[in-house]
Formats: C-alpha cells, sequence, structure tokens
C-alpha cells in the first residue's frame, strides 16, 4: 500500500521541471511521513485514501458528519476545501498563513488553522466547521452566547472565534478571564469585539 | 421653531413599547454566527473562475517585457492580462478629466501601461479554472523591469516638499488663518513646540477586499463586491466602461469590516470585471494579505509640528499646525489633521500648513477617523504637557479652554455635552484619586500611569433616499442602498423601521447593499447611521402621509372628513389629534380599501433636523459642512490607565472608560461594541501598529497580520462605556450624529498620556514600541 501512494522511487528523484506540484509529489512524501502521528499502528498510518498525489484526485472528508468526495488537487488547503469545493463558505479566509484564526475548524475535536493543513491529509478524521455546530434553528451555546454578548461586529472573524471558544472551554482555557483571553489570541478581531467575546466564553465556560 | 422630535421618540421609546435605543440583539447575528452571511466571494456561480494578481517586486521603473509563456501552459489557464492586452476602457482615472468623472478617489489604473510607480502594483491577473492554479500560474509569470531608485517617503533626501493647496481629495484647504497666530504665540507667556510622528498603519478588515464580476449580457455586469459604498462602486465601473449606470449592478450584503480602505474604488475591482469580460466567464478575486497592504490605501506616514501658546493661568491664545507626510506620485491626500486641532478648544488665533512630498507608494487614503485620529494625538499630548508645566490637572485644563461655541466659525453647536462626558468619564474611572505628579505611581514591579483625552468627530454633510413597503397584513420591507461594515445598519434601521411604522422589529424585513435599491450615501464618515435612519424615519411619514390622505376620503373610517393636519399617528394607529378614540389603525384602512400594500420614499439628510419643514427640504449642493446655522460635532473623552514594565519597556492598558454624547444612541448594544472596537483600534495605532517601508526599496517589509501586530483579545481589557442622553434637533431628522469613528478620536493621546503619567518622560512617536519606551527611560 505505502507504494501506491508515495512510489518508491518518488523521493529519491529530484523534481525534474522545477514546478510546485513536482514539489509537493515530493514533499508530500516526506511531510505525509512526518505528519503521520507516530502512536498509530502501522496499518492505519499507511491507508491510501487517494492512489496519486499529483494532478486532480478524489478525496472524501467528513464534514460535520457527513463525508463528502471532491475533486481536488493534492496542494489544496483543507480551508479551501471547504470553501471553493463543498460551498461551505462559514470558515473564512483573512490571511491564508495561519495568523489570523479565522479559518479555524475542529479536527478530531482539536482547533486548528484549516488554511496550514491539506485536504488530502485530513481524509478520515472528523471536520467540524462552524455550519455544523447549530441543530436546525437551535444554536450551539457558544454561537447564543455570540449573539446575545455581541462577540462580533462585521461577523468575518466570528466563525473562526466561535470554533475556538468550544474548543477553548473544552480544553479547559476558559477557566478565568485573562486565561482565556490568552488562549483566544490566536483569533484576531479587528472590529475590536474582544471584551464581549470574553463575555460569551466566559458565560459558556460558566455552565460547562 | 418647532423642534417637536418625531412622534414615535414620545410613544415608543423605551419603556413604551417601542424599540429604538434598546440593546437588541443583531438581526443579521444569527446569519452570522452559523456562517450563513455571505461575503463578497463567497457567491457560489455557474462557470466561475478565479483571479489572482501577480503584483510589482520594484517600487519605480518600467516592465521591459513580460513573459506568459510558461503560465498560460499551466493546466486550467484560461487568461492573462497584462498592460499589453488589457480591454480598453472608456476612461481612466490616469488623467484629471477622467479622475473626475470617476468620482472616486483612485488616481491611477495599473496595466494601464509599462510604469511602475509603487511595489505591489498589479502587473498580471491570471484567471483559472481553480484558486490554487491561478496561484501557481500568477507565479510563473516572467517580468523583466528596468528598475530606477524608488522614493521612499517624504523623509526620503530625494523627496521633493511641496504645498498642495488642498489636500484629502481636493476636499480640506491646504491652509487655514484665524487671527494671527504668529504673532499670538510670539507673545505667549508660555510657548510650547512639539513634533509627533505617526507610522503608517493599515486598515487590515479581516474580510481582504474582495470583488465578483459576473456580466450577465455584453452590456450588463453584476458585482459583488467588498465595498462600503455601492453606489459609489456603481458610478466609478460604468464610468470607466462606458455604461449606462443602471447597467452595472453592485452587491454587497456582507461586508467583513472596512475602516476606510473599502470607502474607495481601487484597481483589483475593474481588472476582475476587465478579466470577466476577457473570459466570458464570472471571475472573483480576493486579495492576499500581503496585497492588503498596497492594494486599498493606508494611513499615511506623518509628521505633525504643533506650536501651543497660552496664558500663565493656562488660556491658549495660539495653535499653529504643520504637517508634513507622503503621497503617491498621483494624488494630493493628507488626513486633515489641523481641522480637529483647529476646534476642539476656544483659542482666539489658529494657522495650519500642509507639506507633501511624493514617493513611490501606493496613495494613503480615509482611515478611520481621517484626521482627527493623528490630530488629537497632538493637540492632545500638547495639552497634557501644558497642565503638567502650569500644574494643572489635565482634566481642569480642557475644562478652562472649553469651547462654548466653535471656535473656527463662531457658529453655535446644535448640541455640545462634552463637559457630561468628562463628569461622567472621570467619575467612572474615579479620576479625582489620580496622583498629581508624574512618575510617582508603583505597583510592584511596574509604573502607573493615568491619562485622558477628549474627542470629537464632525457630522459630515450628506444625504440619502430610503423606501418602505407596508403591507395591509403588518409587516413591512424596508429598503436603502446601505452597507453594514458590522456596524449594526443591518439591526438599528429595524429598530428605526419597526418605530416609524408602529409594528415589532420582526414584522421589518430590512434589505441593503445593492445598487437596485434606494441611493444611500458611502458608509463612511460617520454618516451611514444618521442620514439611513432619517431616510427610513422620512419615508414612514411619507406612507403615514398617503395612508392620511385616504382615510379622510373614506366614507366608512372614523377619521372621514377630517382635516389631514388633524390627525396623528402612534403605533400604527391613525386618530384625530383631539380625540384619540376617534380613529383605526393602519390594517384595517387599508383593508377595506383593498390595498395590499403602500410604498413610502424619504429623503435623509444633514443639516434637515426635525424642526417643521427643513426636513422635507432641498438638499444643500454644495455638501459643505459649515453650511447650516449651527456647527455639528459629537464629542467624548477617552480615560486610560496603563501599567509600563520599566524592565523591559512594555505597556499594558489595564482599565479604559469611553463617555461619548453622539445624538440619540439607536441600539445601546451595538454603539457599546463600535465604541469598544474604535477604542481597541486606537490603541493599536497607539501600542503596536507600523508598517515598515524598506528605506532603499520602498516595498513594506512587514505586511502580514503575523508582523503587522494589531491587538489581540490578550491586549485589551475590560472596557467601561457609557452614552450621555442628547437630543439635537438640528442634525436630521433622527437626531442621530454617528459613533464609527468618534470612538478611535483620542485614543492614542489618552494612551500616551497615561504613559507619561507613568514614567514621567514623553513619547511622541507612535506606536510606541517597548524600544521607545526604554530609550525614554535611559535619558
Amino acid at each position: 500500500m505505502s507504494q501506491d501512494l508515495f512510489p518508491a522511487d518518488s523521493a529519491a528523484t529530484p523534481p525534474e521541471d522545477g514546478s510546485r506540484r513536482s514539489f509537493i509529489k515530493q514533499a508530500g512524501g516526506i511531510l505525509g511521513l512526518a505528519l503521520a502521528p507516530p502512536l498509530l499502528s502501522q496499518a492505519e498510518r499507511l491507508t491510501a485514501f487517494s492512489k496519486t498525489v499529483e494532478g486532480v484526485t478524489s478525496m472524501t472528508l467528513k464534514v460535520n458528519g457527513t463525508a463528502r468526495t471532491l475533486q481536488a488537487e493534492p496542494r489544496v488547503s483543507l480551508l479551501d476545501a471547504l470553501r471553493e469545493n463543498l460551498d461551505l463558505t462559514g470558515t473564512k479566509k483573512g490571511c491564508d498563513h495561519g495568523q489570523c484564526g479565522a479559518c479555524t475548524v475542529l479536527v478530531d475535536g482539536k482547533r486548528i488553522n484549516s488554511c496550514l493543513t491539506l485536504a488530502v491529509m485530513n481524509q478520515g478524521k472528523e471536520i467540524t466547521t462552524i455550519e455544523g455546530l447549530a441543530k436546525g434553528e437551535e444554536l450551539h451555546p457558544m454561537q447564543a452566547a455570540f449573539l446575545k454578548h455581541d462577540g462580533f461586529q462585521c461577523g468575518y472573524c466570528t466563525p473562526g472565534q466561535i470554533m475556538s471558544g468550544v474548543a477553548c472551554v473544552q480544553e479547559g482555557h476558559a477557566k478565568t478571564d485573562d486565561q482565556t483571553r490568552e488562549w483566544m489570541s490566536g483569533n484576531l478581531c479587528r472590529c475590536g469585539a474582544y471584551p464581549n467575546i470574553v463575555a460569551a466564553v466566559r458565560e459558556v465556560a460558566g455552565k460547562a | 421653531m418647532d423642534t417637536t422630535e418625531p412622534a414615535f421618540f414620545e410613544t415608543n421609546g423605551p419603556g413604551t413599547g417601542g424599540v429604538v435605543g434598546l440593546p437588541l440583539d443583531r438581526v443579521d447575528g444569527f446569519a452570522k454566527v452559523t456562517g450563513q452571511a455571505k461575503y463578497s466571494a463567497e457567491y457560489k456561480l455557474p462557470g466561475l473562475t478565479y483571479g489572482v494578481l501577480r503584483t510589482s517586486e520594484i517600487a519605480r521603473g518600467k516592465i521591459q517585457s513580460i513573459d506568459t509563456t510558461a503560465a498560460a501552459k499551466e493546466p486550467g489557464v484560461i487568461a492573462i492580462l497584462t498592460h499589453l492586452n488589457l480591454p480598453k476602457l472608456a476612461k481612466t482615472p490616469n488623467d484629471a478629466e477622467g479622475k473626475k468623472a470617476i468620482g472616486a478617489p483612485m488616481g491611477f489604473l495599473p496595466l494601464t501601461s509599462d510604469q511602475i510607480h509603487y511595489a505591489g502594483q498589479p502587473v498580471a491577473l491570471v484567471v483559472a479554472d481553480t484558486y490554487d492554479r491561478a496561484v501557481h500560474a500568477a507565479t510563473l509569470v516572467r517580468v523583466q523591469y528596468a528598475t530606477e531608485k524608488p522614493i521612499v517617503s517624504f523623509l526620503d533626501p530625494k523627496a521633493q516638499l511641496f504645498d498642495p493647496l488642498k489636500v484629502q481629495d481636493g476636499k480640506t484647504p491646504g491652509h487655514t488663518k484665524r487671527g494671527n497666530a504668529q504673532e499670538a504665540f510670539a507673545a505667549a507667556p508660555v510657548q510650547l513646540t512639539a513634533t509627533y510622528e505617526h507610522a503608517i498603519n493599515h486598515h487590515n478588515p479581516m474580510e481582504p477586499g474582495a470583488t465578483t464580476a459576473v456580466w450577465e449580457a455584453a452590456d450588463r455586469l453584476t458585482v459583488y463586491e467588498s465595498t462600503q459604498g455601492v453606489t459609489r462602486t456603481q458610478k466609478a465601473l460604468s464610468t470607466m466602461l462606458g455604461l449606462p449606470t443602471e447597467q452595472v449592478r453592485v452587491i454587497t450584503k456582507y461586508l467583513g469590516g472596512g475602516f476606510g480602505c473599502k470607502g474607495s474604488s481601487w484597481p483589483h475591482t475593474i481588472l476582475t470585471v476587465q478579466a470577466a469580460k476577457a473570459v466570458g466567464r464570472p471571475v472573483r478575486l480576493s486579495l492576499t494579505r500581503p496585497q492588503m497592504f498596497t492594494g486599498m490605501g493606508h494611513r499615511e506616514d506623518q509628521h505633525q509640528t504643533l506650536k501651543l501658546g497660552a496664558t500663565k493661568d493656562g488660556k491658549l491664545t495660539a495653535l499653529i499646525h504643520e504637517k508634513t507626510s507622503t503621497t503617491s506620485p498621483w494624488d494630493n491626500y493628507a488626513e486633515p489633521n489641523s481641522r480637529i486641532i483647529n476646534l476642539l478648544y476656544a483659542c482666539p488665533t489658529f494657522e495650519s500648513t500642509y507639506q507633501l512630498a511624493r514617493a513611490n507608494v501606493m496613495t494613503s487614503t480615509f482611515t478611520r477617523a481621517p484626521g482627527e485620529a493623528p490630530g488629537s494625538f497632538a493637540i492632545e499630548c500638547s495639552m497634557d504637557d501644558l497642565a503638567y508645566q502650569l500644574g494643572i490637572d489635565p482634566l481642569q485644563i480642557r475644562l478652562l479652554n472649553y469651547a462654548d461655541k466653535d471656535p473656527t466659525n463662531g457658529k453655535p453647536w446644535s448640541s455640545k455635552s462634552l463637559k457630561q462626558c468628562y463628569a461622567r468619564g472621570a467619575e467612572l474611572f474615579g479620576w479625582s484619586k489620580r496622583n498629581p505628579k508624574a512618575g510617582m505611581t508603583r505597583q510592584g514591579r511596574y509604573l502607573i500611569g493615568w491619562g485622558m483625552a477628549t474627542a470629537s468627530y464632525p457630522v459630515h454633510n450628506n444625504q440619502g433616499t430610503a423606501r418602505v413597503r407596508l403591507y395591509a397584513d403588518g409587516h413591512a420591507v424596508v429598503q436603502t442602498g446601505a452597507t453594514d461594515l458590522g456596524t449594526g445598519t443591518y439591526t438599528v434601521m429595524t429598530q428605526v423601521a419597526a418605530d416609524s411604522l408602529g409594528i415589532a422589529p420582526d414584522k421589518v424585513r430590512f434589505e441593503l447593499g445593492d445598487t437596485q435599491l434606494p441611493t444611500a450615501p458611502n458608509s463612511g464618515g460617520s454618516v451611514a447611521a444618521g442620514t439611513v435612519s432619517s431616510s427610513i424615519y422620512m419615508a414612514a411619514q411619507d406612507v403615514w402621509q398617503k395612508l392620511t390622505k385616504l382615510a379622510v376620503q373614506d366614507s366608512k373610517s372614523p377619521l372621514y372628513r377630517a382635516k389631514a393636519a388633524d390627525v396623528v399617528v402612534e403605533k400604527g394607529r391613525l386618530m384625530l389629534k383631539t380625540d384619540k378614540t376617534k380613529g383605526e389603525d393602519f390594517m384595517a384602512l387599508m383593508k377595506r380599501a383593498e390595498m395590499a400594500d403602500i410604498e413610502g420614499m424619504g429623503n435623509g439628510k444633514y443639516g434637515a433636523g426635525y424642526e417643521t419643514g427643513r426636513a422635507a427640504g432641498p438638499a444643500d449642493s454644495g455638501h459643505q459642512d459649515d453650511k447650516g446655522g449651527h456647527s455639528m460635532h459629537s464629542f467624548g473623552a477617552h480615560f486610560c490607565e496603563v501599567r509600563v514594565d520599566p524592565e523591559v519597556g512594555t505597556v499594558r492598558v489595564t482599565r479604559w472608560v469611553s463617555v461619548h454624547a453622539a445624538g440619540r444612541i439607536l441600539n445601546a448594544k451595538t454603539a457599546r461594541s463600535q465604541i469598544i472596537g474604535g477604542s481597541i483600534f486606537g490603541i493599536g495605532a497607539a501600542l503596536m501598529e507600523e508598517t515598515f517601508r524598506d528605506p532603499n526599496l520602498a516595498r513594506y517589509t512587514n505586511a502580514s497580520l503575523g508582523e503587522y501586530h494589531i491587538p489581540v483579545n490578550a491586549d485589551i481589557p475590560d472596557m467601561t462605556v457609557e452614552f450621555i442622553e442628547e437630543h439635537d434637533p438640528y442634525i436630521n431628522a433622527m437626531g442621530v450624529k454617528g459613533i464609527g469613528e468618534i470612538s478611535m478620536v483620542g485614543v492614542s493621546a489618552a494612551v500616551a498620556n497615561a504613559i507619561f503619567h507613568a514614567t514621567g518622560k514623553r513619547i511622541r512617536s507612535l506606536p510606541i514600541t517597548p524600544d521607545k519606551v526604554m530609550n525614554s527611560l535611559a535619558v
């Protein structure tokens, strides 16, 4: 199986044309191995979700409990796959460099910047986006708290703030206001809703 | 003069079932917290393609050759636009006539020649079928430049200073003189001269500038645009394209912040439109975050020298202000800092001048409180200096120089509640417990300081229209082409419409952000709340006038044959002024007349207060802020506590109190958020925001959110915000002054003054970063 995913010679062969796709092809092998969690069994680690790593490929992402298959190149970030391929535009692009947090989603329950991970790398994982928090008209407590405390103005950083807020409480990092401020500081808000965001997280943490 | 307030204030105000002023949750909040709100780069369209800009690495020179061969061969690439093949435009802003016709302050359009004027100038636009393919192909475009040495800023030895006759796109005179300030300063017993520096700041709204362009037909265009003004964008695009205005539709339903940088028309918008034309498919283009530093303007690097003359008991006698700043090769843009310095205190003489230097930079543009924010930094620090020098409390020195009328023109204020703001702010903050000596308050290793500053912002001349359609079943659709930057327009206008029509807010559907709706002004200069709310109120009055006419002619109405002037409307019920038992609600009246709905139009404008007659009068054609009989401004005060670590020079804001008076506050919750937000924006400018331009290459070296620091959650304490109730019968029909910008005015001075109180050292260069604090403590 490992041969399917990373042909034996691919890591050894230098890029031929200097193009970024060739680089990805190589780096995908190195990165894929480097990022594989060491504690997983050998069988899990080598499961091939896609047979090819170059050009458009079919991949399946489990988003908000639903398996979604899409056709995209391996270089497509999880953020772009969500927004452009799956039309889940609730997850926002503010910088594309992991500096602003607007693209925060939960992957296997942990908050990550979806612009800093490739979609292909997230196959088989539970991805939760802002669209997956509410149950129909019934808001998640964090969403309701943001609404009540006016934890936003323009709304563009808001999905990322809310996903971060959900994780922050789950992590136990919202025990005090100062702790909340620290652990919510990876999510920038240019409208300056910070005191209201702290109030929203405080309310949810208090009930948790 | 009859200065009766709009009727519903009496009958539907807080506590009477009305909703204006109440802290309602945002009506667009559900869409925003669930991710359903669609911003301009989020419309799913058939055949959508992706545009990516390739921008110039050099700041000055010429494109010698541009080779798109390799890029064009990439899979999925559809088109590559350069200056060699950009479809020709009817008009460009590259000449004076075109710039004037386009009407938006965009003085230069790239891809029209081989000239490079600034680093980051677009040189190619690549369109591909996916975003990643367009990004990759853009890197393969090979550009050869003939590079010239750029001029970096007004401080560049090669820079040539000149005296602009007007600044800020021609709106503000470059010279102001009131009395003989030079003589008064020379004769003043107390003379202070100080120079203040302000770094380049970038707006950095979280949503990057974005355009989705769709040609519906060869001569009909729809653009989803991240803009503060759909009408202004429509005018700019239709003029450049040579299309009738109505053939261009601009839609902005949700806007991810703006702060001024989305108030103009920028090159990427028209280039995306041209790309869509070229490929015959919709094109979506979002600026990258680094492109946001060169694509949509900034607050310019600037020095201000302020000379302040005063008597020994602290009364101002002279203010002389000189500003020097950088502008682009094609615009005369400088924030009008002198405006607030001229206006804030009762000072008998004033003089101001501006000097500009052209450099190889993108033009600077309106940035939240343009002029007032950096101008207040200068005057409010100098007032603090005066207070310390004379041993007078900083708050007292401001009261000593309180302006009871507008010192610039002698006109009475339409309303001014600054004294109440000072008093309430001081009370909330505990100002009376202040240690009068600077550098004397310690808390462990930290130095503690308290500072305050005055805020003021004008009510700018503006007007707009709105349409109300009231249905016989008791609901209404209210429309105007305004935008909501996040300021709360959706919510507050729903509240105003509800009370104006006497129906519940959930019976109102408020629509905005579309040029097919009645024209509203750009949401900028803090005009939206006042103008748009007034136009909605006026449109509702139009409905009531029509329904009154209907009732008095309807033999089945209890109001049959009454005089229209004798009919009043309260909470949707039309009745006799003299006998309110005689009347009926609008639903009964309309149903009997078999009317499904009725429409009203309204025109809300500056200077048309709620005194009878003027509210419906013609617009003032000059659009001058000072045409009315009153001077119209909002006022406020900020109080700040800082904690300075003398070992490493870090400054933290630990307490904050803002009290403002800005006419009617339409929603206590969203208004508080706006003041908090503006204060945080100002704290950013005060302590951390600074874009560095390389002194040789004129390129920004920190064009990212990782290196251009804006405040994060941990930088900000809890904040206290209050409003002083204020009724202003002159400004507009709703008595609303607007709060988007006053929230930021004076903030950097309040922080700087607190730092002075903490350390005893004055820092006049923004941002006040740890290195500057350490340097100040070393001397």
